[in-house]
């Protein structure tokens, strides 16, 4: 290969493949990624597709994109802006091109730009580049089509199909961009289509093409070099929040020793949970496909009820159909998760995109006193802790407890060094002892206020539960006034009692700084980018995130006493900033809220605290 | 495994005071549910009463097995995780018309469709007892009640008929004050692999009395109803002088001796043939055109579900070579940083 006319040292990199939702989008940003991941970068991804599968082609409702970030040292987000963005068709163009840095590089399908694709996607002009302005960019018109068909024509495969491979050039390409290696993605390849030997040679056929035409035109075009980051050393695999959400529950049945139970109904974007665990029958997970949201968490109940750990999991509109149940599993204590991947609302909204709505729903959405625990995730690796730790609060202080994610998390990916099982505790599992003096179905542990777990099968503890009120002792129906407030009461305080199990929160930066940055959930990633980035421009900032937001870890009110500047950043109107007023009434804080269903740019962030820094 | 116990039925009497009102139905079918499960030889640890709501499902309080009291019309639902949970639990639905038919109604049939092994024994008496007096879904047409004070304006469900066109392999009916009966079926039902239903004709003494006295009262019985029994002839009546036979696609009620009509003309009953149509046939059978069928209807072998779930776990663990979360967490594409 020739000499490079240009290479672009960079310290971090941002590229969006974008196209048609049929184009394979979201496997050339994988196996993009995978490469990256394993050259030795650190990175983080996010695929943002249309809620239809296959939206009218050409249209920009039909732009499917999947972004990555990859850096030399350690990236936290996905990126704001694109340095590079490959756009399959005008759609993908006019979608994407607002995203991109000053002076970056567009790879476009020059093949699809006609009359017709242009005017789908809504360029009034034939030339698309005036049009939006991007004079300033580095473009690169590659005829990807016309080459994949050349290419291929030999090979007796239809056209379809052919055109189908088109991706695979635009990936070959972009790894000339970067100076990659093909090889994982050749295996990749192989083993994916083993079965259709054509397929594997044309796809190959076609990578290597897009490469060898990146050498053709590289006197015209700059290449970016990024090396690898510094990382701890172990072993490390890509995951999703979702799958990693997956794994955390099986990690949970193997501490606890309990079968594990998925009662769900698809929806996305949590899907992806109840579709994992379906395939990991080999470690015994029971999953039932019910009847709808109502059934997945009665039946997880029921399997609670008869001893599993028992996990439902869905997105916004399903925790709303789930709430007189989750009721129900605080009236007969039964220990249960419920993961809500939230996503944009009202009603159906945006299934696909990201949101932090759900939280007044998850902490208040239910008739009566009904407190649950609430947990949030906040990167899409410690998914795995977080499903891990609320299955252990669940089951230990027989509790329904409420897992936040969201569709960011639940997508967005992240190289994840393997942790090490014998660094995470043991869950209890507080069943009836035969030698038990004096139980009772509600017979509390005097630390946790717990009961005890009976569960069908153990010989001496036949027993009734049911959502009507129970007497305080012995658990029998009563409708006596004294005693529901004293059993509204004990089921309160076991909630707050968990404080005491909890971490403390742990301050990011200084207590003297000018401003604390409050965040919670799936924001940590652009809260800590801008907060970094704020602290090496000489900025005093801190920041304070929360995974537990039911209780709150009992340092809270320390802590945010310690500042008078407080932003609450959330990605809703300002719910998780109205819980902390009424937490601590009389504490100030100002807000910052987008509701857009995407995440928070670091820019818009950083723009912001500095204004407020300024007043 | 469940184990084996020699109770009494009043053994699997718990200690709660029955609340039912004096002269309801309810009292006989718990009754003949203990008395069922004395007989199957049921240990009470091994069982789980599981109900909705309604005045039907307060059923789990006066059992002393396991119970749960669930939510209305989530029964089924609740039972399904249960069993799933535990599969070597005998696990008992209980529960009623507007619970079963109307709020749960799609539990109910996902249930049945999907075959798992639980006994639903099914309360209807036509009426919404608990919100005292509203018409159910199994309400007859015109039927009125405090919220159709001008009668129904919609046909009712028939249970046996839903049952089977959700794929139903179980279906019976009896009648609440037909002890013995009732405990045949139950036992039947219990024994049955996979989703069973018994419909329970049911008197509801307070809000709609009498619903089903045309067809059980002592006088009317055995010429409007008949009680089907496997490998038997389909004959009923006082005199036992009356069958069913099919005439072409139609099935007819006939006195025998009339017509030239002989007992070979009567159909014999078989519950245990796959095929629907005269099970469907019986099923639906309404007075005064035909008797009212009693005793099981349809009981044909199947596949439960949780027979299936587990055999599946069971092979598909012995294959894979994925026997821990570890091996999980390092199988496919990882790779280590040095």
């Amino acid at each position: 290969m020739g000499k490079r006319s240009k290479v672009i040292e960079k310290d971090e990199v941002v590229v969006r493949f974008s196209g048609d939702s049929g184009d394979g989008m979201q496997l050339t940003g994988t196996l993009f990624s995978y490469t990256s991941a394993i050259f030795g970068n650190d990175i983080s991804t996010f695929p943002d597709y249309p809620s239809e599968i296959r939206a009218p082609q050409g249209t920009i409702g039909g732009v499917s994109g999947f972004q990555v970030h990859f850096g030399h040292s350690e990236v936290y987000t996905p990126g704001d802006y694109a340095d590079v963005l490959v756009a399959m068709n005008p759609a993908a163009l006019k979608a994407n091109s607002k995203w991109m840095k000053p002076g970056g590089t567009i790879i476009i399908d020059v093949d699809s730009f006609d009359e017709k694709n242009l005017r789908k996607a809504g360029y009034k002009t034939d030339d698309p580049i005036t049009e939006d302005k991007l004079g300033d960019f580095n473009i690169i018109k590659a005829p990807i089509t016309a080459l994949t068909k050349e290419s291929l024509k030999d090979m007796g495969l239809d056209n379809k199909s052919i055109l189908r491979s088109k991706n695979m050039f635009a990936l070959g390409l972009v790894y000339w961009l970067f100076n990659r290696p093909l090889d994982n993605t050749k295996e990749y390849i192989t083993k994916k289509f083993k079965k259709k030997p054509i397929v594997v040679e044309a796809n190959l056929k076609v990578l290597e093409e897009g490469y060898n035409y990146g050498s053709i035109i590289q006197a015209l075009t700059p290449s970016y070099q990024i090396s690898p980051a510094d990382i701890e050393k172990g072993f490390y695999r890509n995951i999703n929040g979702n799958t990693a959400t997956a794994w955390g529950f099986i990690a949970a049945s193997e501490k606890s020793g309990l079968e594990l139970f998925l009662g769900s109904y698809p929806i996305t974007p949590a899907t992806d949970i109840m579709q994992e665990l379906s395939a990991r029958k080999d470690l015994g997970v029971k999953v039932f496909q019910a009847e709808d949201e109502i059934a997945g968490i009665t039946s997880t109940i029921g399997a609670s009820f008869a001893g599993d750990l028992a996990i439902t999991s869905t997105s916004g509109p399903g925790l709303a159909l789930k709430g007189e149940a989750i009721g129900l599993a605080v009236i007969a204590e039964l220990p249960i998760v419920i993961v809500d991947v939230q996503r944009g609302g009202p009603s159906t909204g945006l299934p696909t995109k990201t949101e932090q709505s759900d939280l007044m729903q998850a902490l208040y959405g239910r008739n009566g006193e009904s407190p649950v625990v609430v947990v949030a995730a906040s990167t899409p690796t410690n998914c795995f802790d977080y499903a891990f730790y609320a299955s252990k609060i669940a089951v230990e202080h027989m509790t329904p407890v409420i897992l936040l994610t969201d569709g960011f998390l639940g997508n967005g990916t992240q190289p994840w060094k393997l942790p090490d099982m014998d660094e995470f505790p043991k869950i209890d599992v507080p069943m009836v002892d035969r030698n038990m003096k004096d139980w009772e179905p509600y017979l509390r542990d005097p630390e946790k206020l717990s009961r005890y777990w009976a569960i069908p099968g153990t010989p001496g503890f036949a027993h009734r539960i049911g959502g009507l009120e129970k007497d305080y002792k012995t658990g029998a129906v009563s409708h006596d006034p004294l005693n529901h407030q004293k059993m509204t009461d004990v089921r309160q305080a076991k909630v707050d009692k968990i404080a005491d199990y909890i971490p403390e929160l742990e301050l990011i930066g200084e207590e003297d700084a000018d401003l604390l940055i409050i965040g919670w959930g799936g924001t940590f990633g652009h809260l800590y980018t801008a907060y970094e980035e704020m602290t090496n421009e000489g900025y005093n900032v801190a920041l304070l995130h929360f995974n537990y937001i039911n209780p709150l870890p009992k340092n809270a009110f320390d802590i945010l006493s310690k500042f008078d500047k407080k932003v609450v950043c959330e990605l809703n109107m300002g719910q998780f900033v109205g819980y902390l007023r009424m937490k601590f009434e009389g504490m100030s804080f100002t807000q910052y809220n987008k509701v857009q269903g995407l995440p928070f740019t670091v820019n818009e962030l950083k723009e912001h605290f500095k204004k407020l820094l300024e007043e | 495994m469940s184990g084996v116990c020699k109770l009494k039925f009043t053994d699997f009497k718990s200690d709660q005071g029955v609340r039912w009102c004096a002269g309801c139905g309810d009292h006989a079918i718990l009754n003949s549910v203990q008395k069922a499960m004395a007989e199957l030889e049921y240990c009470k640890d091994d069982v789980a009463v599981i109900s909705g709501i309604g005045c039907s499902s307060r059923f789990p309080y006066y059992m002393d097995t396991y119970g749960f009291h669930t939510l209305h019309g989530r029964g089924a639902a609740v039972a399904s995780g249960v069993k799933l949970a535990n599969t070597d639990l005998h696990v008992w639905d209980i529960t009623g018309d507007g619970d079963a038919l109307a709020i749960g109604g799609n539990h109910f049939i996902h249930l049945i469709r999907r075959n798992i092994d639980i006994n639903v024994i099914l309360f209807n008496n036509k009426i919404y007892g608990l919100t005292k007096g509203q018409y159910s879904p199994t309400s007859k047409r015109g039927f009125i009640s405090k919220t159709s004070p001008y009668g129904t304006i919609e046909s009712p469900f028939r249970p046996g008929e839903l049952c089977i066109g959700a794929r139903g392999q179980f279906f019976a009916r009896t009648v609440d004050k037909e002890l013995k009966l009732s405990v045949e079926v139950f036992k039947e039902s219990a024994k049955h692999k996979g989703t069973s239903i018994v419909e329970v004709l049911q008197n509801c003494v307070i809000f709609n009395d009498k619903v089903h006295a045309e067809i059980t009262d002592k006088e009317y019985k055995e010429d409007r109803t008949i009680v089907l029994r496997h490998g038997e002839k389909m004959i009923f009546g006082k005199e036992r002088n009356k069958g069913l036979m099919l005439d072409g696609m139609t099935l007819k009620a006939v006195t025998i001796g009339e017509n030239g009509i002989t007992e070979d003309d009567i159909l014999v009953h078989d519950e245990k043939t796959d095929d629907i149509s005269l099970h469907l046939k019986l099923a639906d059978m309404e007075y005064p055109n035909y008797p009212v069928a009693l005793g099981v209807i349809r009981n044909v072998e199947s596949k439960a579900y949780d027979y299936c779930m587990e055999k599946q776990i069971r092979e598909i663990k012995e294959k894979s070579s994925i026997k821990s979360l570890k091996d999980l967490l390092y199988s496919g594409d990882v790779w280590e940083v040095k």
